[in-house]
C-alpha cells in the first residue's frame, strides 16, 4: 500500500499522511479506486486458484485430489469469489479513478459513502472465504444458490447469505455514488451527450446495479428464512416453488451480467479510438445500444432456465427476446470494427486487449445467439459449452477489458509507463493460453459433459486435458500481470505525459501524470474537439 | 462416428476401434468418442432436427464472424501507422448503421423460424404409446413404467445407480484406472448402470420426470433434450426412438456431492422383444407380490389386540 504514498508524492494538497487516515478513513476517489483495484486483484488470484485446482482435478480422468463434495465448494466459491469479488470490484476501483476525471470534477459525490461502500467488501470476502474453514464446509450448492440443494448445506449458508448482503449493501451505494457524481458533478459544458462511453456505461450499469441488486438480496433472504426460520418459499412440500427461486434470482443474474460487460463496452470505446486515432464511429449508436441492452436484460431472464418445464409461449418469449439483445450488441461490435476501418492504427498493450476483445467477446456473443435457440439449448444447458460461452464473455470480455483499462490509464494514476515488452509477453501468453483453456470445452459440452463435475468417462479425457494445460499457463501469465504493475509503479524509470497515448482525448489527459490527489478543484473548461468521442454533432 | 479421428492415444484408437466393430455389428452404441468435436445427430427425428438447428445456428455465426473478423484483419493490416496510414475523420455514416441492424433482425428471425417449430413439435406428448415416470434422487434414478398402449402397467419399476465398477474406480485414490473399467471393449467409465431403462424404438415414448430430493436433469444426448427433474413439478418430454442400442447420459442439474456419479444408460430394443421384456417383468412382479401376500396373510388373518 506504501506505493501509493509515493505516487501522490507532494505535489498537490497532499493525500493525508499515516497508513490509517490514508487508506482506512480515505474519502479520496484514486485512493479508494485503488483500495478497489487492490481488492480485485488479490480476488481475481483467489478465485484464480480455486480454479487451478479445479483443473487439476479435472487434469485426467478419475478423483486424484480432492473429495467430490469439495470440488462443489471449489466451483460455488470460484463463481462468487471471481462475479462479486474480482470482476464487479474491478469495475467499481476504475470508475472511481476516472468518472470524477472524465466529467470534469474534483471528487465523488459522496465521499464517506464511497469509504464505507469499499470497506465493506473486505468484511463480506472475509466472512465467505471463511466458511471453507468450517465445520462443513464452504457453500456447495452452486454460485445460483439453487434450492432445495443449497438448503442442505451447513452453517456456511449463514455467512454466505450475509455476505451478499453486504456485497449488494456495497454495490447499491457505489451506484448510487455513481449516477450521483455523473448527473451532478460534471463540468459546466459536459452535457450528457458529449460525456465519454466509458462514463455512460457506468451510468446504465448504475441503474442496473440498483435495480437488481435488492432482487438478489430478496431472493437470499427467503433462502434465509426457509432454512432457518421455517417457511418454505421455495419448499414444494410446503406449498412453496422451487422453480420460483430460480425466476427471482435470474431476473437478477441476468441483467448481473451486463452489469459485469456493460463497463467493459465502454472501455473499449475508449481505447479503440485512441490507437486508431480516428473518432469512435457512431457515438449516440453506441450509447442507444448501451441502453437498449441494459432495457433488454430484464427481459430475458427466463433463457437460463429452458429445461425447468416452462410453457411453450414462455420459452418462445424468452428465445425471441433473448435474440433480440444480439442486435444492439452487433451495432456494438460493427462500430468498434469501423472506427478501427481507415483509422491509422497502432498496437500498444491496451489496444491488443482491445482487439483481443472485441473477437473473443463476439466468439462469446456467438455461441450465446446458439445457447438462445431453445430446442438447441435442451442439448447444451448445463453442460459445457455453457461453461466456454460464458467464460468467453467473462475473461476474454470483462476480464480482458479490465486488463486492457489497466493498461490504457496506469500511467496517469502511477505517472510512470509500464513496461511496453512486458506487457506484449503478457498479452500473448494470455490470449493464446486462454484459447487453449478454454475454446476445447465447447467440444466437451457438445459431446455430452455436464458442467460441475469432478470426473467424468475417459472420452473427455483429451479436451480436458489440454484445457487444463491451458488453465495452469493462463493463471501463470497472470504472475506477468502483477510484475508488469509492480515494476510500473514502483521501478518504471519512464515518465508518462499528461496526454500519456498520442490524441488521446478526454479530460482525463488534461491533467497531470499523476493525476494530483484532487482532480478538478476548478471545473475545466470544455473544449468539443478534445472531448473523447471527437464529434460533438453525431 | 463422423466426428472421430484417428485416436491421438493408445488407449483412445482402441476405443475407436471398438466403436466402429460395434457399428460394423448392426447395434447403435452412442456413448461419447475421445477427440469428439460436435453434438450427436442423435437417435430420433427430433435430435436430428435438434442436430440441424444446433449446425444451422453454427454456420450462421461462422459466416458471421469471417465477414467481421475479416474486416478487422484487413483494417489491422493496411490501416496500421506503421504502413504511413493517415486517419480519416469521419465518425458517421447513417445508411451503414441501418443496413447492420436490419440485416441482423433478418438473420434472427431465420434463425427463430426453424427453431419455433421445432420445439411446438417437441412440446406435444399427445398419443404417446408408453409412459415412463423418472425421478431423480441424490443420487439415484428411479424409473416407473406408468401405461404401454392404453393399459396401466403395475409394479414395474426400479432404481438405476451408477454400476459397480466404476464406482469402484471413482474413488479417491482407488488406484484403479479408468480406462480399465469397460464392457465389451466401450469404456463406460462413469456411464454405466446396475439396472438401464429398457425401452421400444418405434414407439412414441412419453416421460414425465419429477424430483424426489433436490433438482436433477434427465439428459441422454442420443434423444435430443434434456428436461429438470424438480421436486413438486412434473416435467414432461417425448422420444421416439429410431434405432436399437445403448444410450448413455448423466444428470446435468447440480445436485450434491455424487451429481457426477448418476448416470442413464437407454437400452432401446425391438418393440417385441420390449412387450416380452415388460410381461416378464409384470409376472415376475405379481409373483412376489402374490408370494408377499401368502406370507402377509396369517398375521393379517390375526385379531388384533
Amino acid at each position: 500500500m506504501a506505493h501509493a504514498a509515493s505516487i501522490e508524492h507532494d505535489e498537490h494538497h497532499s493525500a493525508p499522511s499515516g497508513f490509517f487516515r490514508r487508506w482506512v478513513c480515505s474519502t479520496n476517489h484514486k485512493d479508494i479506486g485503488t483500495m478497489y483495484l487492490v481488492f480485485s486483484l488479490t480476488m481475481f488470484f483467489i478465485g484464480g486458484s480455486l480454479a487451478m485446482t479445479i483443473r487439476a482435478e479435472l487434469f485426467e480422468p478419475g478423483m486424484q485430489l480432492v473429495q467430490p463434495y469439495f470440488f462443489n465448494e471449489l466451483t460455488t466459491m470460484h463463481g462468487l469469489v471471481m462475479i462479486f469479488g474480482a470482476i464487479m470490484p474491478a469495475f467499481v476501483g476504475l470508475a472511481n479513478w476516472m468518472l470524477p476525471m472524465m466529467v470534469g470534477a474534483p471528487d465523488m459525490a459522496l465521499p464517506r459513502m464511497n469509504n464505507w461502500s469499499f470497506w465493506i467488501l473486505p468484511f463480506a470476502f472475509a466472512l465467505l472465504l471463511s466458511t471453507f474453514f468450517m465445520a462443513g464446509g464452504a457453500p456447495a450448492g452452486g454460485w445460483t444458490m439453487y434450492p432445495p440443494l443449497v438448503l442442505q448445506g451447513g452453517d456456511s449458508i449463514a455467512f454466505l447469505i450475509f455476505s451478499i448482503h453486504l456485497m449488494g449493501i456495497s454495490s447499491i451505494m457505489g451506484a448510487i455514488n455513481i449516477i450521483a457524481t455523473v448527473l451532478n458533478m460534471r463540468a459546466p459544458g459536459m452535457d450528457l451527450l458529449k460525456m465519454p462511453i466509458f462514463v455512460w456505461s457506468w451510468l446504465i450499469t448504475a441503474f442496473l446495479l440498483i435495480a437488481v441488486m435488492p432482487v438478489l438480496a430478496g431472493a437470499v433472504t427467503m433462502l434465509l428464512t426457509d432454512k432457518y426460520f421455517g417457511t418454505s418459499f421455495f419448499n414444494a412440500a410446503g406449498g412453496g416453488d422451487p422453480v420460483m427461486y430460480q425466476h427471482v434470482f435470474w431476473f437478477f443474474g441476468h441483467p448481473e451480467v451486463y452489469i459485469m460487460i456493460l463497463p467493459a463496452f465502454g472501455i473499449i470505446s475508449e481505447i479503440i479510438p485512441t490507437f486508431s486515432r480516428k473518432p469512435l464511429f457512431g457515438y449516440k449508436a453506441m450509447v442507444y445500444a448501451l441502453a437498449c441492452i441494459a432495457f433488454l436484460s430484464f427481459t430475458v431472464w427466463a433463457h437460463h432456465m429452458f429445461t425447468v418445464g416452462m410453457p411453450l409461449g414462455g420459452e418462445l418469449f424468452f428465445m425471441y427476446a433473448t435474440m433480440l439483445i444480439a442486435i444492439p450488441t452487433g451495432v456494438k461490435v460493427f462500430n468498434w470494427v469501423t472506427t478501427m476501418w481507415r483509422g491509422s492504427l497502432s498496437f500498444e498493450t491496451p489496444m491488443l486487449f482491445a482487439i483481443a476483445f472485441v473477437i473473443l467477446f463476439t466468439i462469446g456473443g456467438f455461441s450465446g445467439v446458439m445457447l438462445a435457440l431453445v430446442p438447441a439449448d435442451f442439448q447444451y444447458q448445463d453442460t459445457y459449452f455453457v461453461v466456454a460461452h460464458f467464460h468467453y464473455v467473462l475473461v476474454t470480455g470483462a476480464a480482458f477489458a479490465i486488463m486492457g483499462a489497466v493498461y490504457y490509464w496506469i500511467p496517469k494514476w502511477s505517472g510512470n509507463m509500464y513496461s511496453e515488452t512486458l506487457g506484449k509477453v503478457h498479452f500473448w501468453s494470455s490470449v493464446i493460453s486462454v484459447n487453449v483453456l478454454f475454446f476445447p470445452q465447447h467440444f466437451l459440452g457438445l459431446a455430452g459433459m455436464p458442467r460441475r463435475i469432478p470426473d467424468y468417462n475417459v472420452a473427455f479425457a483429451n479436451f480436458n486435458m489440454i484445457s487444463s494445460i491451458g488453465g495452469f499457463w493462463f493463471g501463470a501469465s497472470q504472475l506477468l500481470f502483477i510484475g508488469m504493475i509492480v515494476h510500473c509503479v514502483f521501478f518504471s524509470k519512464k515518465r508518462a505525459t499528461s496526454e500519456v497515448w498520442e490524441t488521446a482525448h478526454g479530460l482525463e489527459w488534461t491533467l497531470p501524470s499523476p493525476a494530483p490527489h484532487h482532480s478538478f478543484t476548478v471545473p475545466p473548461l470544455i473544449d468539443d474537439s478534445k472531448l473523447a468521442h471527437g464529434d460533438v454533432t453525431h | 462416428m463422423r466426428y472421430m479421428k484417428s485416436g491421438g492415444t493408445g488407449r483412445g484408437a482402441t476405443g475407436a476401434l471398438g466403436m466402429l466393430l460395434a457399428l460394423a455389428s448392426g447395434a447403435a452404441m452412442a456413448n461419447p468418442v475421445p477427440w469428439q468435436l460436435n453434438m450427436t445427430k442423435g437417435v430420433t427425428p427430433i435430435a436430428q432436427q435438434v442436430y440441424d438447428l444446433h449446425m444451422l445456428g453454427f454456420w450462421v455465426c461462422v459466416g458471421i464472424g469471417v465477414v467481421v473478423f475479416a474486416a478487422m484483419g484487413i483494417a489491422m493490416f493496411r490501416f496500421r501507422r506503421s504502413r504511413g496510414a493517415v486517419a480519416e475523420r469521419w465518425s458517421h455514416n447513417t445508411r451503414l448503421e441501418v443496413v447492420w441492424t436490419v440485416i441482423p433482425v433478418l438473420i434472427l428471425i431465420a434463425l427463430a423460424w426453424p427453431a419455433t417449430t421445432l420445439l411446438v413439435k417437441e412440446v406435444d406428448t399427445s398419443n404417446s404409446a408408453l409412459t415412463i415416470k423418472v425421478t431423480g434422487y441424490q443420487w439415484k434414478w428411479r424409473y416407473d413404467y406408468v401405461d404401454y398402449k392404453g393399459n396401466a402397467v403395475s409394479k414395474v419399476g426400479f432404481m438405476s445407480k451408477l454400476a459397480f465398477d466404476s464406482n469402484k474406480a471413482r474413488q479417491l485414490d482407488s488406484g484403479i484406472d479408468p480406462w480399465t473399467v469397460s464392457d465389451n471393449g466401450e469404456h463406460d467409465y462413469l456411464l454405466n448402470v446396475d439396472h438401464m431403462l429398457v425401452l421400444p424404438t418405434h414407439t412414441k415414448i412419453r416421460f414425465v420426470i419429477t424430483g424426489g430430493d433436490v433438482i436433477h436433469s434427465w439428459w441422454v444426448p442420443e434423444l435430443g433434450w434434456k428436461i429438470d427433474a424438480i421436486p413438486g413439478v412434473v416435467n414432461e418430454a417425448w422420444a421416439t426412438i429410431d434405432t436399437a442400442g445403448t444410450y448413455r447420459g448423466q444428470c446435468a442439474e447440480l445436485c450434491g456431492q455424487d451429481h457426477a456419479f448418476m448416470p442413464i444408460v437407454v437400452k432401446a430394443v425391438a418393440p417385441a422383444q420390449f412387450g416380452q421384456w415388460l410381461a416378464a417383468q409384470q409376472d415376475a412382479a405379481n409373483l412376489d407380490r402374490a408370494a408377499r401376500t401368502a406370507q402377509a396373510e396369517p398375521a393379517a388373518a390375526q385379531p388384533r389386540g
